[in-house]
């Protein structure tokens, strides 16, 4: 296994096998996207209380469990990256930020579209959807802080610190539901007593979040590639300036 | 070799002491906020709380089954329970689709001097459970159902 990390930590190899594995990690997600959307809009039950309404959750849950998911992969990232320095780990949370920040967004939009019919309104400020709305900020601050130094270096080791700092969010989202009074309901699937959600529409749910995360490990490899290819067109660049 | 290996342990311990740091600190503010973490307040916590008459606060339970009666073209009246204490709210209103007798509600408003709460807004509250509706009839029938009606 670490001799796998050791082969990858390598940039140009990294680069080499991200560009013959995308199109297989966009295949599945492609495969497990459709599937889920078919059981999900045509094989699942209404909910006995929301009625089709609940068809939403298909979209809102994967994207929210993306949104904590990326995170916490940008967190190791940054670790890495601060510790041990590696080469590999800044780019990686760099290509991550964007992903993140849409699947966050997108949790935020359908449970909005979701809260109108169900709950009365689009938004509560309750613990949950403050914290998610928080991560949203966090993502897009991420975003900026590692584009706004000359140096791309030192944006990166800003952005790892505030990656490490923002992690505080994650338990802070994850347990708001049950340390304090929120509108958000309690978790249906992720909790100690075993999900309370009937299995037809625990299919859909489970197949939508394989092709979530597959959307993410795809979307990550063609990131890093534009990453890595902008990297050695700079140095093309300045090799040229110095050869004029 | 070595000094790269103690710069990384020097670098990991930095990381280690400001986590524990942060953690303590974030700690300490979320458990000084928590009123204004707290969305709601259920009948039982809202008689601890003291200096309530004319501000608005939100409260929560469970509608109590049958005790829904409409004063007028428009008004309605309810209680609200959470197995402990209770409290009638009175509002005025379009109510959300999921407002039901035995299902969860949160009402924003006031507490007049009578002890009824004039409600501004009323709010329903979805539950952690999920079932198609057949299920949920089947288990009402073999009496095993354990959520609300």
């Amino acid at each position: 296994m670490s001799n796998i990390f050791n082969f990858l930590a390598n940039p140009s190899r990294f680069r080499i096998f991200a560009k013959s594995a995308y199109p297989y990690l966009l295949m599945i997600m492609i495969i497990f996207i459709i599937m889920g959307l078919w059981y999900g809009l045509f094989n699942s039950p209404p909910d006995y209380q929301q009625g089709e309404t609940v068809r939403i959750m298909y979209v809102h849950v994967p994207a929210a469990w993306m949104a904590l998911m990326v995170y916490s992969s940008m967190t190791i990232m940054s670790l890495f990256s601060l510790v041990w320095r590696h080469p590999l780990a800044d780019t990686l949370s760099k290509s991550s930020a964007p992903i993140g920040a849409v699947f966050t967004l997108i949790a935020l939009v359908t449970g909005s579209i979701w809260g109108k019919p169900t709950w009365g309104t689009w938004w509560v400020w309750d613990a949950r959807l403050t914290s998610v709305f928080i991560l949203f900020l966090i993502y897009m601050g991420h975003i900026a802080l590692v584009r706004a130094f000359e140096d791309e270096f030192k944006g990166a080791r800003a952005a790892a610190i505030l990656t490490l700092f923002g992690a505080f969010n994650l338990p802070i989202i994850k347990f708001s539901v049950d340390w304090w009074n929120t509108l958000h309901q309690p978790a249906s699937v992720i909790k100690l007593d075993g999900p309370s959600i009937h299995v037809d529409m625990m299919i859909p749910l489970i197949l939508m979040a394989v092709g979530f995360l597959f959307f993410y490990f795809a979307f990550l490899l063609i990131n890093v590639q534009t990453e890595l290819n902008q990297r050695k067109l700079k140095k093309l660049f300045i090799k040229n300036l110095n050869l004029n | 070799m070595n000094i790269a290996k103690l710069k990384r342990r020097k670098r990991l311990s930095i990381l280690l002491l400001a986590f524990i740091a942060i953690t303590v600190s974030g700690f300490l503010i979320l458990s000084a906020s928590r009123d204004s973490l707290i969305y709601f307040y259920s009948p039982t916590e809202l008689l601890e709380i003291k200096n309530i008459d004319n501000k608005i606060i939100r409260i929560g339970g469970l509608v109590r089954k049958e005790s829904l009666i409409s004063i007028n073209k428009s008004k309605i009246e309810f209680i609200v329970e959470d197995g402990k204490n209770h409290l009638s709210v009175q509002y005025t209103g379009i109510l959300p689709d999921l407002f039901r007798e035995g299902q969860g509600v949160i009402c924003e408003g006031k507490l007049n001097k009578n002890k009824i709460f004039i409600a501004d807004r009323i709010l329903a509250k979805h539950d952690e459970n999920y079932m198609p509706p057949e299920v949920a009839d089947a288990l009402k029938k073999t009496g095993n159902w354990q959520g609300k009606e």
